[in-house]
């Protein structure tokens, strides 16, 4: 009889730690792992998101730091790209999402009215999991964005802009002789590594990445991995993905999801070899998500 | 038996099949539906289709045919007076013959020999129908009988009636094609007549349109003048003060609706826009006529312009109104159409909601909106009724959109009312109108299918 307790118990704490009940998640949870850092470009505390009635991420406490790649992960609808999305405020655009909590960009609140979700989209680039060139020219696409935001005084300026935003992507050599080219006609890879440029052109901060590689061959993933390690030297980078193994490659540090919460973070080297929450261990070793 | 009669019998016989052949199919397989090749119901469907398919076509034939062979044998009989007649005389005792069938000859004293002949004509009717009804069924039996011998385990019956099913419709599609060209056909040769009494050239190049032809020769009147430039350049300046209108507003509204509407909103805006689409267009006809065109009348005095009272303004105006519907609900198919990547991509480098929609969206939808809108321009050339109520009759060569102009359907409309002469110009006229329209609205069709087809990957 007693061994049926514990089993019955076992059973419910297992689902417990797996599910949260509601109960769990208004009580917040302790993230495992130092979530700050000394001077951080970025700092979250406490936020939430709802879309509608549904929350969607449950008391998030988060820095991440000047020139560092952070990887996030976990499994399908944990909320890492509702977190990536916080960021620059694209969750604005998604009818009944709601944020609360207090994300801080260089110390300035970034849901604040006085701020521009515009000025912080620029300040703040995104490259997304499908890439998405507009249907116009290679040049007109990575000079879209120094058109609008005013980047360049004359033709040679904006010229140097793209040249140099191109050549950061990996992508001036291969199109150097067909910047007229329709951007569509490019590679799934040179797509994704146009649209990368095109963030840059602005000259952001902070680049998000929202699964950067998933949509492309492991050849046009290496060459992307490859690029965001160059460009960490310059730029704060934040990046979503499913492969542990690019989260290893590319990240320093690590942050786990899991239904909403941010489980544990930490080193990347640390997180990969000794996580410290069942969760994390769970999912790193492969056995579910 | 009559026909209908008839097609009612081989229907009840085709569902006895279809009952007959499922069960024949489940005896067959001993129980175990599963030895079947096909399920049960395609051995029925099988059978009925063997026991009505060549039935029908029998009846079909038999239809079509019977009045011309019993017609021939009657006209064979007739004295000899009769048989020698020229064609046109001879159609004439037909009509006789069949009125006479019909009961609506009248009281007029009629020929002894075509009352016979009519009486011939109904017996052999009769006894046709008799041979016909044991010619169907028995068809529809034999075919019953070989169908149901045919039906065995490892019969395809699934295959056979899935391939019928095919011709069905391959039949369907051919036929709407069929009529399609038929129509062209009537129409480009009934135009082959009008331009071999009117020349091409004047048709096309004349500058002026009068289409009363003196009925008599002893008759006063004009004899007619067919250039068809001034019913040209009235259509095309009332389809452009309607896209004039149209444009702007169904554009902005579809821009409205797709991009800064939420939802909610949408769906209450956007089916009252579409309740534009369906007021018939006779009433936007009284409305341009009664309110639009003594309004514009009345503006016109105070500024001191002379309006007419009926003036493709008017016209155009309302037909504008008509399409915004049209324009808007296209324009907003071809916006939704634009992924959410590209938005996001626009955001994501911090474009405002203006400088996305202006930048990224409309030229990724500006083929569907271009191809939107050249269907919306043969829309509005084709639009007849309106026009005729509020623009008037009369063909001036004017580009002044204050006055009376006329356009191509309300002329084929003008010409084709009231008694006429089939082989008269002022008839056939409206044949060549007709196929310009038709050719018109074609070139425009086939444009806006070319701009969709080449510029529709750009984004996907």
């Amino acid at each position: 009889m007693s061994t049926i307790m514990n089993i019955v118990e076992k059973f419910e704490e297992s689902r417990d730690s797996a599910a949260p009940t509601s109960t769990d998640s208004d009580q917040g949870y302790q993230t495992v792992g130092e979530y700050s850092v000394a001077k951080p470009r970025i700092c979250c505390r406490g936020v939430n998101v709802f879309y509608g009635e549904k929350q969607a991420l449950f008391d998030i406490n988060l820095d991440i730091g000047q020139r560092e790649v952070i990887a996030l992960i976990g499994p399908s609808g944990c909320g890492k790209s509702t977190f990536l999305r916080c960021l620059n405020r694209m969750n604005d655009i998604i009818e009944g999402c709601r944020v609360e909590g207090d994300i801080r960009l260089d110390g300035q609140d970034i849901y604040s009215k006085e701020l521009d979700p515009v000025v912080l989209r620029a300040r703040v680039g995104m490259v997304f999991q499908k890439p998405n060139p507009f249907p116009k020219s290679i040049y007109d696409n990575v000079a879209y964005g120094p058109r609008i935001h005013g980047l360049a005084s004359n033709r040679t300026e904006l010229d140097d802009i793209v040249e140099t935003s191109l050549k950061r992507a990996g992508l001036w050599k291969e199109v150097r002789d067909r910047l007229d080219h329709p951007a569509t006609g490019l590679s799934g890879g040179q797509q994704q590594r146009l649209c990368i440029a095109r963030t840059i052109a602005v000259g952001p901060e902070v680049v998000l990445m929202d699964e950067p590689c998933s949509a492309l061959d492991p050849i046009a993933t290496a060459t992307i991995e490859q690029l965001i390690d160059e460009l960490r030297e310059r730029y704060t980078i934040v990046i979503v993905t499913h492969s542990m193994q690019q989260a290893a490659r590319v990240s320093q540090r690590t942050a786990y999801f899991h239904l909403g919460k941010l489980i544990e973070v930490g080193d990347t080297s640390r997180i990969f070899t000794n996580p410290r929450h069942p969760l994390t261990e769970d999912y790193i070793t492969g056995r579910f998500g | 038996m009559q026909p209908d009669t008839l097609i009612w019998t081989l229907s009840a016989l085709c569902a006895i099949a279809f009952y007959l052949g499922r069960h024949r199919a489940v005896q067959a397989s001993g129980g175990h539906i599963r030895n079947l090749h096909s399920l049960p119901a395609y051995y029925g469907y099988y059978l009925a289709l063997c026991c009505g398919l060549p039935a029908l076509l029998v009846l079909c034939l038999w239809l079509l045919f019977d009045d011309k062979l019993i017609l021939q044998l009657i006209l064979g009989q007739l004295p000899e007076f009769w048989r020698n007649l020229p064609e046109d005389r001879l159609s004439l005792v037909v009509n006789q013959i069949h009125n006479l069938i019909a009961g609506e000859a009248g009281i007029q004293e009629v020929d002894p020999a075509i009352r016979a002949a009519a009486d011939h004509y109904q017996r052999l009717k009769t006894t046709g129908y008799r041979i016909l009804a044991i010619l169907t069924l028995t068809v529809a039996t034999a075919g019953l009988v070989y169908g149901y011998r045919r039906i065995a385990p490892d019969m395809r019956a699934r295959n056979t009636v899935e391939k019928s099913l095919r011709y069905a419709l391959i039949l369907s599609s051919t036929l709407a094609i069929f009529v399609t060209i038929g129509i062209v056909l009537s129409v480009l040769f009934e135009s082959l007549r009008f331009f071999s009494k009117v020349p091409v050239t004047e048709f096309l190049f004349g500058l002026k349109w009068s289409p009363q032809m003196a009925i008599r020769p002893d008759q006063v009147g004009a004899s007619g003048a067919f250039g068809f430039i001034p019913l040209l350049t009235g259509t095309l300046l009332i389809s452009g003060i309607a896209m004039a209108v149209a444009t702007p507003i169904g554009l902005l509204s579809a821009i409205y609706l797709s991009e800064y509407a939420k939802s909610h909103t949408r769906s209450i805006v956007k089916p009252l826009i579409e309740v534009l689409a369906g007021i018939p267009t006779v009433v936007y006809g009284f409305f341009a006529a009664l309110v639009v065109a003594p309004l514009l009348r009345d503006f016109g005095v105070q500024l001191g312009l002379t309006v007419s009272a009926e003036s493709a303004l008017a016209a155009g105006t309302v037909m504008g109104v008509m399409i915004i519907p049209f324009v808007s609900s296209l324009t907003d198919d071809a916006l939704t159409a634009v992924p959410r990547s590209l938005r996001e991509g626009a955001y994501g480098l911090g474009a405002t909601q203006a400088e996305t929609i202006t930048g990224v969206v409309l030229p990724a939808a500006l083929p569907g909106i271009v191809s939107g809108l050249l269907l919306a321009v043969s829309r509005a050339i084709g639009e007849t009724m309106i026009v005729v109520m509020a623009a008037g009759m009369t063909a001036k060569l004017t580009l002044n959109p204050l006055e009376s102009v006329t356009t191509i359907t309300v002329q084929i409309v003008a010409l084709l009312v009231g008694d006429q002469e089939f082989d008269s110009p002022k008839t056939l006229a409206a044949f060549a109108l007709g196929l310009t329209l038709f050719l018109i609205t074609l070139a425009l069709n086939l444009v806006a299918l070319h701009v969709v087809r080449r510029y529709r990957e750009q984004y996907e």
